[in-house]
């Protein structure tokens, strides 16, 4: 909707009176035309009233400001949440698949590669810092069209009702998505089902609105930052905004109070906020001496100087997993090509031993630096037991509770010298908590597929 | 074509638009209802329903509020003189009552916005971590709320530092002119 430019109440209800001037002349009238002056004109005075916003920064300058980086911003959120669902091969198998019913919203889907060997840290990383860092943006934007929420009539025409409703699907679906992946990081699980689910199906519903906003007000923003700020003056501290005459009445209010910050200094808060929320996070994904940074952020605590001393998704008493599970009567199965291998860990490290320097990335954003893994090559494991490549492989962990006990890897991951059984990290066993007595490690893939505690390696004709 | 206009209330292209969106809508908001339809609506209509009912009222008012009480301290401050703050009287004092309650409400309105959003992305873990938090990353205690606090402090004290070094020097302008 092109914010009040097909106002129809006439000059009386879109100029707004001011405060104790109900405007139009009907409302002393007898009680039909009363009611008729309340249909046309809204309540006389609340927020349906133009001049009830009195803000003079509002205008379509700063919302466009505003949409455009939220543009650009949400692109990059939206590519790359997008190919965090992709990097969970969600095809290959059902273990792998958290939305089975995704039909053709998967209809992108690819082998995820396995170079460069960071790509899951960065698109991730990306994703979830990002998306923090546009959370005031976000409400900046939505506080700039907070009068059109309100607007007057509620509903002008059938083409306005539908608008209206595919703004339920922006701002709610914006709100919900935005809210889960917060919750989610903080591993506070209060949402009502799946993370997968309700993240992945949530993002699709608010593309949806989005598609409708772009289509209709990309064009007023395009229009809005060619013209430049100076179309409509600046109003300066202490100085009311002056009559825009540029502008038809929506967003900017008819009845503005004193400013006292400018446009530039609502723009330069919300960059600040954003500086702050990045300056409190992005250690998490940086690692090193700089997760220590992130004074906020759910894994910006460091960590000892041991080997082994690097964040844990989950683990081994969360896991359920102790002793029991992984002491001295803990074997690996290898199945595939109707054969079957089992091995100690002493067999394992008997096996040729090959290093891969590897991070760990969470699709919770946080990840680690390259670490020093040698192990065996899930390769060598497929020969073994003679299956030829291609193969895939289903890996199964030990653990009996939780999600993510078992992880599909593709062919092309199966294949790549630096995917590993790994047994030792940095130069030390692997911890429990990492793993141990033997773990998968695959460059590129996010950590939970990175799958601790393997009991059995199943390897299929891809 | 033109009858169909007038009903709709926009071009066809704008129905053809909104067919789209919403028949995508309608395939991913299935899938997005079919574990808990009624927990999945509360959520997505009572983010709305909050944001805009409750959050934005919420800090308009606390923003106005401020600004009210700020006006009542730098009137105050100056003896007395309050009145000459009031709009319309454009005296020297009363600009420089303006421009001080202007940088009063703005020094405090800053840092507390950073606060405040530091406290909505964050307050799960500010507000004490998750039982899932505690035992899946096997970190200690919960440093959050501290953490937190000592950021809002430190904010604050910025903007201060900030305001006392620009107040200085408004006054040292002063005198010389």
């Amino acid at each position: 909707m092109d914010e009040g430019s097909d106002h129809p109440g006439g000059p009386g209800s879109g100029g707004a009176p001011g405060p104790g001037g109900p405007g139009s002349g009907g409302a002393e009238g007898p009680p039909p035309k009363r009611w008729r002056a309340l249909l046309r004109d809204g309540p006389a005075f609340g927020p349906t009233r133009p001049g009830f916003w009195r803000s003079p920064v509002r205008g379509r300058w700063t919302t466009s400001v505003l949409g455009a980086v939220l543009l650009v911003g949400l692109t990059v959120v939206t590519v790359t949440g997008l190919l965090s669902y992709a990097a969970y091969n969600p095809d290959l198998t059902p273990v792998n698949d958290k939305t089975p019913d995704k039909g053709l919203l998967g209809f992108y889907l690819f082998p995820w590669p396995t170079d460069p060997h960071w790509l899951y840290r960065l698109t991730q990383g990306l994703h979830v810092t990002l998306g923090i860092v546009l959370v005031p943006v976000l409400l900046a934007k939505l506080w700039s069209v907070a009068p059109l929420f309100f607007t007057w009539p509620p509903v002008r025409s059938v083409a306005h009702a539908l608008e209206r409703v595919s703004l339920l699907l922006l701002v709610g679906g914006a709100l919900f998505v935005f809210a889960t992946g917060v919750l989610n990081v903080q591993l506070e699980y209060v949402f009502p089902g799946s993370f997968y689910v309700l993240h992945f199906y949530g993002s699709w519903v608010f593309l949806a609105g989005l598609a409708v906003h772009l289509g209709t007000k990309v064009p007023v923003m395009v229009r809005t930052l060619r013209a430049g700020p100076a179309d409509a003056p600046v109003p300066g501290p202490g100085r009311p905004a002056g009559a825009d005459l540029g502008e038809p009445p929506g967003l900017r209010t008819p009845n503005p109070a004193p400013a006292t910050l400018s446009r530039g200094g609502v723009l330069g808060l919300v960059g600040l906020g954003s500086l702050t929320l990045f300056a409190v996070t992005v250690g998490q994904s940086i690692g090193g001496p700089l997760r220590a940074t992130a004074l906020l952020a759910p894994r910006g605590r460091a960590s000892g100087e041991g080997p082994n001393d690097f964040p844990v998704n989950t683990t081994a008493s969360r896991a359920g997993v102790g002793a029991g599970e992984t002491g001295e009567d803990w074997r690996l199965t290898v199945r595939g090509g109707g054969r079957e291998a089992v091995l100690t860990r002493q067999e394992l490290l008997a096996l040729p031993q090959h290093r891969a320097a590897l991070p760990i990335a969470c699709v919770e954003g946080w990840s680690t630096r390259d670490q020093e893994w040698s192990g065996v090559r899930l390769s060598d494991l497929a020969d073994l037991v003679g299956a030829a490549a291609p193969v895939w492989v289903l890996v199964e962990s030990v653990q009996r509770t939780g999600s993510f006990t078992s992880a599909g890897l593709h062919a092309g991951q199966v294949a790549d010298p630096r995917s590993l059984l790994a047994l030792r990290v940095n130069g030390a066993d692997l911890s429990l908590d990492h793993g141990y007595p033997a773990r998968v490690i695959v460059p590129a893939a996010p950590g939970v597929h990175n799958t601790k505690w393997v009991g059995r390696l199943t390897f299929e004709d891809a | 074509m033109g009858a169909l206009r007038r009903w709709y209330g926009a071009p066809v292209s704008h129905l053809l638009l909104m067919a789209g969106s919403f028949a995508l809508a309608a395939y991913a908001g299935v899938r997005l209802l079919g574990g808990d339809p009624v927990g999945v609506a509360v959520w997505f209509v009572g983010a709305v329903v909050l944001h805009d009912l409750v959050l934005v009222p919420a800090y308009t008012l606390a923003d106005r509020g401020w600004q009210a009480v700020a006006g009542l301290l730098v009137g105050a401050g100056r003896g007395g003189h309050g009145g000459a703050r009031a709009r319309g009287t454009r005296g020297t004092r009363g600009e420089h009552g303006d421009r001080a309650r202007i940088r009063l409400v703005n020094h405090v309105r800053v840092p507390a916005v950073l606060s405040a959003l530091l406290f909505a992305v964050y307050f799960p873990l500010i507000l004490g971590p998750s039982d899932a938090y505690l035992s899946k990353s096997g970190l200690p205690g919960h440093p959050f709320a501290g953490r937190w606090l000592l950021l809002c402090a430190l904010l604050f004290a910025a903007s201060a530092v900030v305001g006392a070094v620009r107040y200085a020097r408004g006054a040292v302008a002063d005198r010389s002119g």
